[in-house]
């Protein structure tokens, strides 16, 4: 069993020890266990959807440090998963709300925080504080930055990450194990990480994952169970089934390999070409703003108004436009007239603008993209329309 | 004639196990049997029947895309024969491409 933790001179008081009592009367943690979890530092990066259930069941089980790496605030959308924080925490910063939270559970908790973008600048000194790192990030850049940076300060990874309804967990950068750049030396180019019709997710999934990640940090602190070093688990919320894919440590790897060329951080925004970002959308001549459309067809103008979003977003609200849902587009062209003016819409504008691209490369003149999408019409002209 | 003598020849039918992200341009299918005796032939055959994907998986050149990872059951090809490894009639192939949602993943199509 590998020595995780020194056992640092810590103690528990009597209240304490009735606190973790169901700890303590099991063999697997028991004192010698409690106390390894009392003596250990683990950084959570972002206290949103893998973070609320990471940070909540570390803080229950008794971690004696959290730190908590978030610069973002509460969001309206965030409640339907980030369930650290609640209605009267929205325009907040997650940070504080989330301090909040886990100080009304444990007050024994030595949390500290850290609201800034985690960067190149900072992992460095910051991964050294601490024992354990559980990423809990959104993106690209900042998962090669993590990874990246745990393999230079020795520290685990403990990762996860969601998509929808799947869902995967493992143990990075531990000695003898792969890290990230084992399994994915290259983060996928701008353009091809397919569409998730703007970041739908089931809101349970991150509660999953979050507490796979806390259960594992747990493991490593007490050094008893298997943990997922080596492991992929793969995680499939709607069929409820769990697989294992082997994941070996890379010997060419640039990062963690025998001969690593990764020796200091680098431009991660640069390395994934601000890949699985929003690209920011361009303004172009082919764009129509929500009130001309509105003075337009109130006037009787003849627009062909063409919906790209998904049928079940048609549902919660529309313009009353014909829906070809974007990835259809290129098969169903043929239903639109070029003769007509075509205004291309979506959600957000994002979707429409690569339907006015396609378009205008197919052929079609008149077509121009609503700016803003259905949000910016519910914003700025019909206020009863709901937003999503 | 002697049905004894009547040779069988099996051809694999390996399962290809579709990732959500790319099931879109898989007939929304998450897994597809395929024809094939190696990993190669199997991922050429789920190319054929779904072009959509072939963009998603092979570059340009034609080659496998290195952020998109082939499993064998539960064996990375790589370490493997990658592309030639055999493949048998229970099989399953995963394509494990790296997703990095850790709240909503941003739209990038």
């Amino acid at each position: 069993m590998a020595k995780f933790t020194e056992i640092a001179p810590v103690a528990l008081n009597n209240d304490e020890i009735l606190r973790y009592s169901r700890h303590l009367i099991m063999p697997e943690v028991g004192m010698e266990g409690q106390l390894k979890l009392k003596a250990a530092k683990v950084l959570c990066i972002g206290a949103g959807g893998l973070g609320s259930p990471l940070a909540l069941y570390l803080g229950a089980a008794g971690i004696g440090t959290l730190g908590i790496v978030d610069f973002d605030v509460v969001d309206y959308t965030n409640l339907q998963r980030q369930i650290i924080h609640a209605t009267a925490d929205v325009g907040r910063p997650k940070l504080d709300s989330a301090a909040e939270k886990l100080k009304a559970i444990n007050p024994y908790l030595n949390i500290r925080k850290f609201e800034t973008r985690l960067s190149s600048e900072n992992a460095l000194e910051l991964f050294r504080e601490f024992d354990i790192i559980a990423d809990g990030t959104d993106n690209f850049p900042t998962r090669y930055l993590v990874n990246d940076a745990c393999v230079l300060t020795g520290k685990p990874n403990v990762y996860g990450s969601i998509f929808r309804f799947e869902g995967q967990a493992s143990v990075f950068a531990t000695k003898e194990g792969p890290c990230y750049r084992c399994l994915y030396p290259e983060p996928p180019p701008p353009g091809l990480v397919p569409s998730c019709a703007e970041g739908g997710v089931l809101g349970i999934l991150p509660g999953l994952v979050g507490i796979i990640q806390a259960t594992e940090a747990i493991k490593l602190i007490l050094g008893k169970g298997d943990p997922l070093i080596g492991r992929l688990l793969l995680i499939d919320a709607l069929g409820m089934k769990f697989r294992e894919l082997k994941l070996r440590k890379n010997p060419d790897c640039p990062a963690c390999g025998k001969n690593p060329t990764i020796t200091k951080l680098i431009d991660y925004e640069q390395f994934c070409g601000i890949r699985g970002e929003e690209a920011p959308v361009e303004v172009t001549t082919d764009e129509i703003q929500v009130e001309e459309l509105k003075q337009r067809l109130d006037r009787g103008d003849d627009i062909y108004i063409l919906d790209v979003r998904e049928p079940h977003e048609y549902d919660i609200c529309n313009l009353g436009g014909h829906l070809i849902p974007l990835g259809e587009l290129p098969n169903r062209v043929n239903e639109l007239d070029t003769s007509k003016e075509i205004v291309a819409h979506c959600r957000s504008g994002m979707r429409s603008a690569k339907a006015v691209n396609f378009l205008r490369q197919a052929g079609f003149k008149k077509v121009h993209n609503l700016a803003g999408g259905i949000l910016a019409w519910a914003d700025r002209v019909d206020p009863s329309m709901p937003k999503y | 004639m002697n049905p004894d003598a009547i040779l069988w020849h099996h051809l694999s039918m390996p399962k290809i196990l579709i990732p959500t992200p790319l099931r879109q341009y898989a007939g929304k299918q998450p897994a597809v049997e395929v024809k094939g005796s190696t990993v190669g032939e199997a991922l050429t055959g789920l190319v054929s029947q779904h072009p959509d994907l072939r963009r998603h998986l092979y570059t340009d050149e034609g080659k496998l895309r290195a952020f998109v990872n082939v499993y064998l059951n539960d064996e990375d090809v790589r370490y493997l024969q990658k592309e030639a490894t055999a493949v048998q009639e229970n099989d399953h192939i995963s394509i494990v491409p790296s997703i990095a949602g850790g709240t909503a993943l941003s739209c990038s199509f």
